[in-house]
Formats: C-alpha cells, structure tokens, sequence
C-alpha cells in the first residue's frame, strides 16, 4: 500500500472549519492601532461612513489558514507509505534473540522493532519485549504494557555474546496460560531447541519471524598452516559471491594497539566457508592478540589469537653435538619431534642463540658452562627466560651444584645419582606418582606405562619440597623448578632420550612440555590440558566484537572453559593461567554456522525498511513556521516594526533556521602550500563556537606577539577539524577541552598518533585552572581530556622540571601563567638516567621534545586580542594582571621556540667544550 | 510641579538638577535663536526721554537753564536744547502652553510641541529683553520687568510643564491697555475656553499675538485602518474603524478652527500666526519679532 494515510483520521474534520475561519478572520476587524493624538477633540462627533473596517489583507489571512490546515493535517497523524497495520487487538510478546548472530544488523533489527512497536501503539495492544538471550525467573509474571514504555526502551537494548537458551524459555512461557501472538526476532542460526520454544509459542497464538536477508559471518580460531596464519570464515548459507577482509590486530614495538596484516578472500557464490591467509612474518604474528572481520560487527566476526598463533622460539643446546649415532638414540630426537610442530625451534651454539633472545633455552645433558656464559644465561634467565635442563651422564659427572646450589640448577644434587632396576641394582623401575595439587602438572594423567631406570638425585634441602613439580612414586623429585626474578628454571632429572627412562617417548612428556609453556598451542581442545586450573578472564568480548580488558572477574574452572558453553558465566575471550592464554571464540575450530530452517508454514517477515514515514513532525514544523511569519506579518501590519528592531529579529530568525554548519580548513592545494610554505599555528575545533573563537584569536595573538619578539614570523592561525583535515603541515596544535567535543574517531586518533610521532606536538588545555589544582578528573573538562588523551600515544608525564629547555628556550622563566595561574603543567617526564654534568646547571637532557604539553592555564584567552589588536579577555587585576598577561606570553614564545627549535638551546651548554676543543 | 512629592533633601536637589537642565537647554536653545534675530532699539521716531540722541532745537523761554545744551549752543548766538528721541518701554505678556496636549510630538526627531512653544517663547524675550522692554509670562503673578535676570526666572518657569491638564487656557490676568500679549498655544481644546479666555485679554484692550504650534500628525491626520486614539491623559478616547475615511473631515475642522482664530485676531487687531514642529524655529520667531517691532 502507498500513498498517505492518517493515524487519527477524524480530525480531518477540523479542515471543514478553514472556511468559516476564513469567514470570521475577514469579519472580525484587526487589532486596532492604538495612538495618543492630542487633536482629539476635534474629532469628537465625527460618525464612520462606513461601518465595515478595514479587512485583514487576503495574504494574511491565506498564511494563517495555511498554517491552521498544517497544524489540523499534522496531528492528524499523516504517514507516507504506510504497512498494514494488525487488525488484531491480541496481547503481543516479542522476542529478540539479541545475540551476537544479531549484533551486526542491530541497527536495524532497532528499527524494526521500534516499526512494529508503533503500530502496536496504533492497535492499542498490550505488548511485552524479551530479549531471549537473557534468562528470567520462571515465576515471574507476563508483564505486558503499553507499548510506548518499551519504545522508550530501545535505544538501551543491546545484544549478548552468546546464543539464547530457549529450553528455558519455552518452560518459562508454557507455565503462562495467556494467549497471545508473538513476534520474533531471530538471530538466522539453528538451535536445535528451536523448535520446542516453537511449538510452544504456536499453541499461543500466531507467531511471525523477522529475519534478516544476509547471511551472518562468523570467523573460526586462527591456526598456523605452512608458516602461515589462517582463519576461516563461515557464514551460515550460501548466498552469491561474497568478498571478505580481516585485520590481524595486536601491539605494535611501542604497545600500542594497531592493525598488523590484513587479508582478504572471497566466498564463491556456492560455498559457505573461506579461508583468510594471514602471511605474516613470526616476529609480527607473535603480536597478534585479534583478528576481525572489515565491516562486520559482531562477536562472530572477531576471533582472539591466545597462544593459538604464538610460536615460541624454542634453542636447543645439547653437548653432545659431535657425536655420531642413531638419530633413536640423540639426546634431541625426542624434544625435536615434540617441539616442531608448535614452536620455533633453533639448534646453534650457545652464544649464536642468546642473541636470538629465545623465549625458552633447553640443555639436554649440558654440563659446565664458562663463568660467562653462566653469567649471561642468568641474566636471561632473570629477564623472563625458561631455561629447561635435562639430566645425563655429562650433568652426572660434572659435579655441578653439589656443594652450594648453581644458579642454573633448581635443586642442589647429590653425587652419583641413582639407577633402579637395571641388571646391576635391586628394585623395579620407579612409576610416577599422580601430579600433586599446586604443581603445574595437576591434572594430567599419569601413565602407569611410564618408568624410570636412572636419575640424578637432589639433595633434601628445606626448600626441595616446594621446589617440586613431579615425583615418583617413592617420593624422589623427577621435575624440579625454581623461579630467578622473572624467569625459571626447570630440571627434568631424567634424559631427554629413552636411556634413563621411558618419559619422553609417552604422549605425557608432550603435555607437560606443553605445561611448562615450552610449547604452546592454545586451543581448548584438550581437555585433559586445562583440567584443574583455574583460568583467569583477561578480555571479554561483547555482542559487537569490542573486546574489553577485564580485571574483576572471578576465574573459570578449566573443565568449565573446556565445555566452551558460552554463556553469561562464560562470555567469550581470553583465559590465562600462568603464561599460557586461553582464547574461548564464538566458534570452534571447524565449527560451522547453520541457516535456522522453520516450519513451512511459518511467516518469515524481512528487516528491511517498509519506507513507512511519519510526516506529523514536518507538518507541525510548517505550522510553527507559518505562524512565526504571522508575527512578523501581524507586526508590520500594525506598523509596531521598527526597522532597528527589524534586523535583530530577522537575524534570530535566520539563525534559529538555518544553523550553518561549520567547515574545516578547506584543503585546496593552494590553501595547503600557502601553510608548507610559512609558520602556521593550528587549534583543534572543538565545536563549541566559543571555545573556538577563543582559541583563533588566542593564537592570533600569540602569532603576533612572535612577529613582534622574534623572528618566527606565523601567518593568520587555522582551525583544524582533526577528523578531516591533514595535520602534517602544521607543527604545533592548541586544543582546549570543553565538555561537550566528541570524542575523535578511529581515523582521527590515527592521525594524531601519527602527528605526535613525526614531531608535532599539542597543547592540551582544560582551562579550568581555577576550578582544580592540578590538571585532574575532577572537572568535566579534565574528564574530557582524560576520555580523549587515554587513545593517544602519550608517554609518562611529570611537571616542567626547574632545568627543562621551555624555561630557557627564548625567555627565562618558571612560571607559566596563562589566564589562570598556578596549576602545574605536564610534559613527557625526563629519562630516568638525565644526569648533571659537573659545572652545567642543567641535566643533560637533550633527546625527545615533548610531544604533548598538558595544563589547565586557559593560555588562549590570556593572548586572545580581537581583529583591532585589544586584548579580549581580563587577565588578573591592575598591573599584576599586566605583568600576568606578559608572562604568559612569554610562555607562549618559549613553547613555539622550543616546539620550531627543539633541544637547541640544551645543546648550548656544549658550546663552552666546543670552544675549547676549536683552541687546540 | 512637586506639591504632593514628598520632601526631601534629595528629592528637592534631583528635582533642581532636572530643572535646571531643562532650564539651561531651554536658554541655550533661546539663546541661539535669538542671536540670529537682528534687533534694535524701538525708537518712537520722536523727541522724548530716552538715550538716543535725537535733534538740537532752539530753546525756548520755557526750557529750564540746565536743559542747554552749551557745546552745541557755544557754536552759534543761539541757545540750544539737545532732544532724545523718546524710548518708553513695553511690558510685553508671554503666555506659554505647557498643558498635556502640547507634550507630544509624533516622531523622535521632532521637538515636543511645548518644547517649541518655550524656546519660541524665550527667544521673543531675549531679543526684548535685550530691546529694553519688559517681559513676564502670565502664569506669574508679579509684573514684567526688564533685564536678562528677568529671562532666567521665565526660563525657570517655562521649563515647568503641567501634565494634568489635558488642555490649559490662559490664565486671567490683570494686563494695562497697550501692553502686548503673546499667546503660544496648539488651540485644540475646547473653543468655547479659548475663546472665553482669550476675549478676557482683548477686553483688557492689550495688543495680542497668537502663535498656533502643531505637530505634523496634527495637520496631517495620516492614520489608517482601525485605530484607536486618546487625548494625552487618555481622558478622551476615539475610535474609528476606518481611519482614512474621516481625514477629510478632520482637516476640514482644523482649518475651521485655525480660521475662528484668524477671524478673532482681525476682530480685535491681533495677529495669528501657525506654525509646525517639522518647520525651523526661526520663522515664527522673526514673524514675532518684527510684528512686535511694528506695533511698538
């Protein structure tokens, strides 16, 4: 149906009232014109010869019946393209799936929503909204209500990561015996208990489905293929041809977070899978913590690497290189096989691997190192390094740790050594006791298969028994480890070949290899893996795929984390338990997503747009109008217009109106060379017209102060929008917070990292000085900043020191006053090792400006001056305000000197040895 | 002007300091209008007491020894008697209306109809009072006197206004046959009061001079429409749904009444003069002066 139809139709009838109107505006004279006029009393007896009055001029008159028809036609209620509306007054339930299959249509699904909600206004019908993925009480009562007290609602409902439980609420709605029919909004997934919620709505009532004409995307864990990084991308049917992209996202070397690779693919028109190639170097891969899907949004469409794709670099050294033999019997064959296929493993000599900075160092059977190579291990060690030992004969013989423990050895051993049920000793070969709880090993089964003939034995000092991870069963340490600083060394008391023992043929030693985090891969597949730890939420995904640090959750048993149910108590994201991290995505590896198939004979309805639109709003507006025109109209008439009121009035007209956007910096070539090509100041609109106006006229003073003081000689400063306009051509941007800026977009924050790394710097000025004492989160400004600064690259920060280069760099000074005083400012804090050179007053600091300079001085409004050079706002009173005011000038010439020149003037403290070095 | 205000200190001196404003403007303007009048002595064009020099004629038995005039009769064998042209002074009356009817004008750039009738006022009498006659204003009780000290007292008292009549006659007041009578007024209240009023001083047998001073909404009568319209004190009120249709008629009874003066003033011997506010100041006060002059 199209065309235009009325909510209130009846009212239509009022438009028969036009002409009578018309009628009664002509008869009734206009107000009369009221005058003082001393020459009354000749007028006095004087009759009208006419008893009509003057009439109301037709255009009056068609302008105020027009505007009477606008206002009559408006709250009649006129909707342009209007969908039939249920006829039915039946109670309605709508169910939203909200989760995170719907996240990516949201908007719409809102939209929609907000559609059907309004014509359920229109019928009157009792109406109630659940979002299915949420779980009620079962004896809560249908609350149904108008639906206007949902439509309010909307805006706040949000999707959640995991899927509904509908056995839940098909026992909750059975327990209701009211009718009613339903609308459902489903996310376009199977669910095998679909169907029973199904059945259970049908027997209701009529039940219709919105669902949305794509199909959803979901990405599946990333997995290292042929050095490569791969992630499939499922969508749930096949529908043409589709291409797709993905960032791989993670810390860059200076930990901010960054896009690191991309890679696209395409679905060909039949399939439902596609696979995403991520080829990436492994220093770059290692980085990654996300991958997430171009323009999708959803927790479906991002995936959280864990260790998945974390290759460690594995070195191992082995003393007995030289030696010829079966490879059955090396002392590495076992670790390597192991190793390989999850780690990075690197096999050089020792001094070679150290500079490779390996996450983990194993010695199979290595003896004594030189004084320095200990030292240098140990210091790795120290930094966060895993050294693993294996015994052997060598480590056997070399009599290391016996008397006082050896930093590289956990435990102190006892000479000798032992050998159990050999040809030559008494006894069987010792079995390994169950993994104790606490150790890092609880929870793996230990195999009755697995013995040991021969180890070496530690030394029963007080601390042996915390220092123990695995023993046998007659209680003799196998595994021992202890921490140095931030790293640790683990012995394995036995070989890493099959000589002194059968463990590393079993599939055990793998786990525990895993375990100890020398190799890792990251999946939840293994159940046994994360078996009774306790795995800590570092990051959670929500329904729209932002992934949010978290700190106070409780932890997750690692039989819960293995069941991968996700649900409220288990949202998705990262779990970690020691080193190790755990990603629980929305799918598993090789999950697939199922279109939902309905009954036949359910009605499926469509999200898009029915192109309904409510016209009141634009006829009420007319009305308004036409009635503002009468005013001015009805004015003139009655001559009370004068014209000096007249302008007034029409300005505020025209700017209640039309309010005209403001633009950026218009980038035409010429405009952007004319700024390469001279010394500009930028301030960062913040949309607050004030605030902005301040700000050009700041620096327009502060310009001129440098053109009269020195030779820096800026031409007439720019307003920037930092969301369009290039910032490379400026070296210097003021912006003054206000409450009420947006906060920039990904683009824009992009940009300003960009800007502060090549050597811009900027400003931050809360202005608020007098309110707080420092710059704080105290003030509504402060917060601002806090809100906009935490995205940018900001290094740590300290108050100007005494001996910083922006006291000197053009006028001596320590304070730095602007229109309010006293706050502290902040820049880039001074390394910690700056030291004072012997006879110098200052540190030696010569490396790094500044890229951010952050106070509260309001500096812009202490240089402000208007277009005839008068300042524009008071600094202070009387000529200490004067004094003020210089000052803060003078601030303003340090900080461009230092912003155009840098260190240059820290480097003259070198001029005194530069000349003696030129006398010789 | 302040007989029910209250008094005090403050009160009297705020009132004073506005007055004297008015005051000053009012002399100034007076001042500067005058000075652009020519003015004389008015001689009598014959022997008399005064200052000017007049003729020398021989004397006669009967003239006293000390009226001689000996350097003149030194130069012949007669004697000689010097003569003054004979300057008597005129006591000329001013009336003033300050009514509310004349505290109006129509457009901000235009004086306040009083305003105009003050300064007319005024000027008249500095150029007399500078002529050597004697001036007063009717509302004072006391007689005219000569001098310019006598001016700043009228300036004082014209700079007084009487907003509660709506419509103010000339008071009646003793004036000698052959003393002038400067009537300024807009003459829009009721005719009977003004004609009453104003045959009083033509009974008195005094030279009279009407000044007639409206503004020019009062000539015109350019309203239009439905309007509404009040005396000053809003104690008459008019209305009218077509306001156009009734000009005619009010420009023919304006013109009625201008003419009942007119034929007042040839009745008696007066002089009529109308002036508007929109016009300069200086031609009512020439008018006045010189039909003053010639009388005199």
């Amino acid at each position: 149906m199209s065309g235009i139809s009325y909510l209130t139709p009846f009212l239509l009838w009022a438009l028969l009232l036009l002409p009578i109107l018309w009628w009664l505006l002509r008869a009734v004279p206009p107000a009369p014109l009221r005058a003082k006029f001393p020459g009354i009393l000749l007028l006095l007896g004087l009759k009208d010869k006419e008893t009509t009055s003057d009439r109301t001029p037709w255009w009056l008159l068609a302008l105020r019946i027009l505007a009477l028809g606008a206002a009559i036609i408006g709250f009649a209620g006129p909707v342009l393209n209007p969908v039939d509306s249920q006829s039915s007054a039946k109670r309605l339930v709508i169910l939203m799936d909200a989760s995170w299959a719907s996240a990516d249509d949201w908007g719409r699904r809102q939209a929609k929503l907000t559609e059907v909600l309004r014509s359920a206004d229109q019928a009157a019908r009792p109406t109630i909204v659940f979002k299915l993925s949420n779980i009620t009480q079962s004896l809560v009562p249908l609350n149904f209500v108008a639906p206007n007290v949902h439509l309010q609602r909307i805006n706040s409902l949000a999707p959640n990561a995991w899927r509904p439980d509908f056995i839940h609420w098909a026992d909750y709605l059975t327990v209701h015996d009211t009718s009613f029919d339903t609308i459902w909004f489903s996310d376009g997934l199977d669910s095998e208990d679909r169907s029973a919620l199904l059945d259970v709505l049908e027997s209701k009532g009529n039940v219709s489905i919105y669902q949305a004409d794509e199909p959803v995307l979901a990405l599946t864990p990333p997995f290292v293929k042929d050095g490569n990084m791969v992630v499939q991308v499922q969508r749930s049917w096949a529908k043409g041809a589709l291409d797709v992209s993905a960032n791989a996202i993670g810390p860059d070397p200076n930990g901010v977070t960054q896009i690191l690779g991309t890679a696209s693919a395409q679905f060909s028109p039949n399939d439902v899978q596609a696979e995403l190639l991520f080829d990436m170097p492994l220093e770059l891969r290692n980085r990654i913590t996300s991958v997430a899907l171009d323009n999708h949004r959803s927790a479906g469409a991002v995936v959280m690497a864990g260790d998945t794709v974390q290759r460690r670099k594995v070195a191992l050294i082995s003393a007995s290189d030289q030696q010829e033999g079966a490879d059955l019997m090396s002392d590495v064959f076992y670790l390597r096989k192991a190793l390989v296929p999850t780690a990075e493993v690197i096999e050089t000599d020792l001094k070679t691997t150290l500079l490779v900075n390996p996450d983990v160092l194993i010695f199979v059977d290595v003896g004594k190192l030189s004084q320095t190579e200990t030292r240098d291990v140990t210091k790795w060690v120290a930094n966060g390094g895993l050294l693993v030992r294996f015994a052997g004969p060598r480590l056997a013989a070399s009599q290391l740790g016996l008397q006082t423990e050896h930093p590289l050895l956990p435990v102190r051993l006892r000479a000798g050594g032992r050998s159990i049920g050999g040809a030559m000793s008494w006894g069987a070969p010792k079995k390994l006791r169950a993994f104790a709880e606490g150790s890092s090993f609880y929870g793996l089964k230990t195999s009755d298969e697995v013995t040991v003939n021969s180890q070496v034995v530690a030394q029963p000092d007080p601390n042996l028994a915390e220092r123990v991870l695995a023993s046998l069963e007659d209680g003799t340490p196998l595994v021992t480890q202890k921490t140095v600083d931030n790293g640790r060394v683990v012995l394995f008391h036995v070989t890493a070949n099959a000589e002194w023992s059968n463990l590393p043929l079993s599939g055990l030693f793998v786990q525990m290899l895993e375990r100890l985090a020398v190799s890792t891969t990251g999946n939840l597949d293994d159940v046994q893996d994360l078996e009774g730890l306790i795995w800590k939420p570092e990051a959670m995904l929500d329904a729209f795929g932002v992934i949010r640090e978290v700190s106070d959750r409780p932890g997750v048993a690692g039989t819960v984390l293995a069941s991968r149910a996700i649900s409220a108590d288990l949202p998705p994201g990262v779990y970690s338990n020691a080193s190790r991290k755990a990603a629980l995505n929305i799918l598993a590896k090789d999950a697939v997503l199922v279109k939902a198939d309905w009954p036949t004979d359910t009605t499926i309805l469509t999200l898009k747009k029915t192109g309904q639109k409510f016209l009141k709003p634009y006829f009420i507006i007319a009305a308004l109008g036409l009635l503002l025109l009468d005013i001015f109209a009805a004015l003139w008439l009655s001559g009370k217009l004068r014209k000096r009121f007249a302008g007034q009035m029409a300005a505020l007209v025209l700017a209640l109106a039309f309010t005209q956007p403001d633009t950026g910096m218009a980038e035409t070539d010429e405009v952007l060379s004319n700024l390469i090509n001279n010394t500009v100041l930028g301030y960062v609109k913040t949309g607050s017209a004030k605030v902005d106006k301040a700000s050009h006229a700041g620096l327009l003073g502060l310009s001129a102060e440098l053109f009269r003081r020195t030779s820096v000689e800026p031409i007439t400063p720019v307003g920037v929008d930092i969301e369009q306009d290039e910032l490379s051509v400026l070296p210097f941007l003021y912006w003054p917070m206000s409450k009420n800026q947006t906060s920039p977009s990904d683009i824009a924050v992009a940009k300003l990292n960009r800007f502060l790394r090549s050597g811009g710097m900027i400003l931050f000025d809360t202005r608020d000085a007098h309110l707080s004492s420092g710059v704080s989160g105290g003030t509504p400004n402060g917060r601002m900043l806090q809100k906009i600064a935490a995205r940018l690259e900001i290094p740590p920060l300290e108050p100007v020191p005494e001996d910083h280069v922006l006291t000197r760099s053009f006028y001596l000074l320590q304070d730095f006053p602007g229109r309010h005083q006293g706050a502290n400012v902040w820049i880039e804090a001074a390394p910690a090792d700056a030291t004072k050179i012997e006879g110098m007053p200052f540190r030696n600091l010569n490396d790094g400006v500044t890229p951010v300079m952050i106070g509260g001085n309001d500096w812009a409004a202490a240089w402000a001056i208007d277009d005839n050079g008068r300042y524009m706002f008071p600094v202070g009173r009387g000529s200490a305000g004067n004094q003020q005011r210089e000052y803060a000038q003078r601030f303003g010439v340090n900080l461009i000197m230092y912003v155009l020149t840098g260190n240059y003037k820290s480097d003259q403290v070198h001029i005194p040895a530069l000349l003696d070095r030129l006398g010789q | 002007m302040t007989q029910n205000a209250n008094i005090s200190a403050r009160k009297i001196r705020h009132d004073a300091d506005h007055l004297a404003h008015g005051f000053a403007a009012l002399l100034a303007d007076a001042h500067q209008l005058a000075a652009s009048v020519s003015h004389g002595a008015h001689g009598r064009r014959r022997p008399g007491a005064g200052d000017e020099f007049w003729q020398y004629r021989a004397a006669v038995e009967t003239d006293a020894m000390r009226d001689i005039d000996w350097r003149r009769s030194a130069r012949s064998d007669d004697h000689f008697v010097r003569q003054h042209e004979w300057q008597n002074t005129q006591s000329v009356h001013l009336w003033v209306d300050r009514g509310a009817s004349m505290l109006f004008r129509s457009q901000d750039n235009l004086p306040v109809k009083a305003q105009r009738a003050a300064v007319l006022g005024l000027s008249v009498a500095i150029l007399l009072a500078k002529a050597g006659e004697k001036v007063g204003l009717t509302d004072l009780n006391d007689l005219p006197r000569q001098g310019l000290a006598q001016i700043d007292m009228m300036a004082a008292s014209l700079a007084d206004t009487f907003p509660d009549q709506e419509f103010s006659t000339p008071a009646r007041k003793e004036m000698k046959q052959g003393q002038k009578a400067v009537f300024i007024s807009d003459f829009l209240g009721d005719w009977d009061q003004i004609f009453e009023s104003l045959s009083y001083a033509a009974d008195q047998n005094v030279d009279g001079y009407l000044v007639q001073v409206l503004d020019p909404v009062e000539q015109d009568f350019p309203f239009k429409g439905r309007t509404v319209l009040f005396s000053m004190n809003e104690a008459h009120k008019f209305e009218t749904l077509r306001a156009q249709s009734l000009r005619d008629e009010y420009r023919a009874k304006l013109a009625e009444r201008k003419a009942a003066l007119q034929q007042l003033a040839q009745k008696t011997g007066w002089r009529y003069c109308c002036h508007q506010t929109s016009a300069p100041a200086t031609v009512p006060v020439m008018w006045l002066y010189q039909a003053l002059g010639r009388h005199v």
